[in-house]
């Protein structure tokens, strides 16, 4: 009877689809903000074993940095904490043009 | 997570029911909490137990500081729902638009003709008579209700409920003319100006939309623009 919300919530479902398949996926979230980002807090992206990504933590600037730690802790099994942004020695790279700030907790799904 | 963690998760928002996960940032061990329980390793944890359900009770997510250690509390409240009266060609547009917007869509039309599942695919319309439709439906401070079948004997009734109920906005597509009719009636009915004033009509945001389209853009954009935008100043 419903049309079901399409946006926000079928990240938890593709990574529940994903491990029923039997494959490896690390769930990113959005855990703090700083300034303008352009995500709010809550804001989740699935990432499969191939690299495949669900959703998002940014406007697409810091994806990239967080499948590959994705990908990490599928490896090792441990949950990390990601900071990003203009301070970031890296910000050259991975930073957030906007100029704000995001921490990014990163998790394997078992 | 556990995967039986996020299994009890997804369920939770599948029943519409508020839950919050609580993480420990330092080792990811995590408790999901809801109204009256609580489940995972975190869960024998008063501080945690309690520090989740006051994120519930003011639907904040966000890192708070604990006796043991960072909690990152997220807040899963259910989505909020819009309901549709009248099953026209607008709503063909309103209903995909607004579930992308993260909407659970319901769409009454008493109408068979217009209710038909092929105009609707995923979207099972409920024929009941809309004040019937909206008094099992009840609309809660999470609902919208838009109506546009621009016939008062479907449009008045499913107005006159949603007016008694406590949803966050009410539209009514029409000209300035007929909304003008429309609150003469409601007027009639024992609504005062002030609880007419809920009403958005000519629903939608005044963008010189057209087609069905551009009028579910609009409306979808008021409907935003009422949940999200903070007053002035603030």
């Amino acid at each position: 009877m419903n049309a079901l919300p399409t946006y926000d919530d079928d990240v938890l479902g593709k990574v529940q689809e994903w491990r029923g398949a039997g494959r490896k996926v690390a769930l990113a979230t959005v855990v703090t903000t700083w300034g303008s980002s352009p995500r709010p807090v809550g804001s989740q992206m699935a990432v499969g074993p191939d690299g495949a990504m669900i959703g998002s933590v940014s406007g697409g600037c810091i994806e990239g940095a967080v499948v590959k730690e994705a990908l990490d802790a599928m490896k090792d099994g441990k949950p990390r904490l990601l900071d990003f942004g203009v301070t970031d020695e890296q910000a050259w790279d991975v930073g957030l043009a906007c100029g704000g700030k995001v921490q990014v907790f990163v998790e394997p799904v078992d | 997570m556990q995967s039986s963690l996020l299994e009890r998760l997804i369920r939770a928002r599948d029943e519409r029911r508020a839950v919050v996960l609580a993480t420990r940032l330092e080792d990811g061990q995590q408790a999901l909490v809801f109204a009256k329980s609580a489940e995972g390793p975190l869960a024998g944890d008063e501080t945690v137990v309690e520090a989740a359900r006051q994120a519930m009770l003011t639907d904040r997510s966000g890192v708070v500081e604990t006796g043991i250690g960072k909690l990152f509390l997220h807040a899963y409240v259910p989505s909020p729902r819009l309901i549709v009266v009248g099953a026209v060609h607008i709503a063909q547009a309103l209903v995909p638009m607004a579930a992308m917007a993260g909407y659970y869509v319901t769409v009454i039309d008493p109408r068979r003709a217009f209710a038909s599942d092929s105009r609707f695919p995923n979207v099972t319309v409920l024929t009941d008579w809309p004040d019937e439709a909206l008094e099992t439906l009840k609309p809660d401070r999470a609902t919208a209700v838009v109506t546009l079948t621009h016939d008062p004997k479907l449009d008045d009734p499913a107005l006159a409920a949603a007016l008694k109920s406590q949803c966050f906005y009410i539209g009514a597509l029409g000209s300035k003319r007929t909304h003008d009719k429309r609150l003469s009636r409601l007027g009639e009915m024992g609504f005062s100006p002030d609880d007419m004033a809920r009403i958005h009509g000519p629903v939608g945001l005044n963008i010189g939309a057209l087609s069905p389209a551009e009028i579910a853009v609009s409306i979808v954009g008021q409907i935003t623009q009422v949940r999200r935008r903070k007053p002035e100043g603030a």
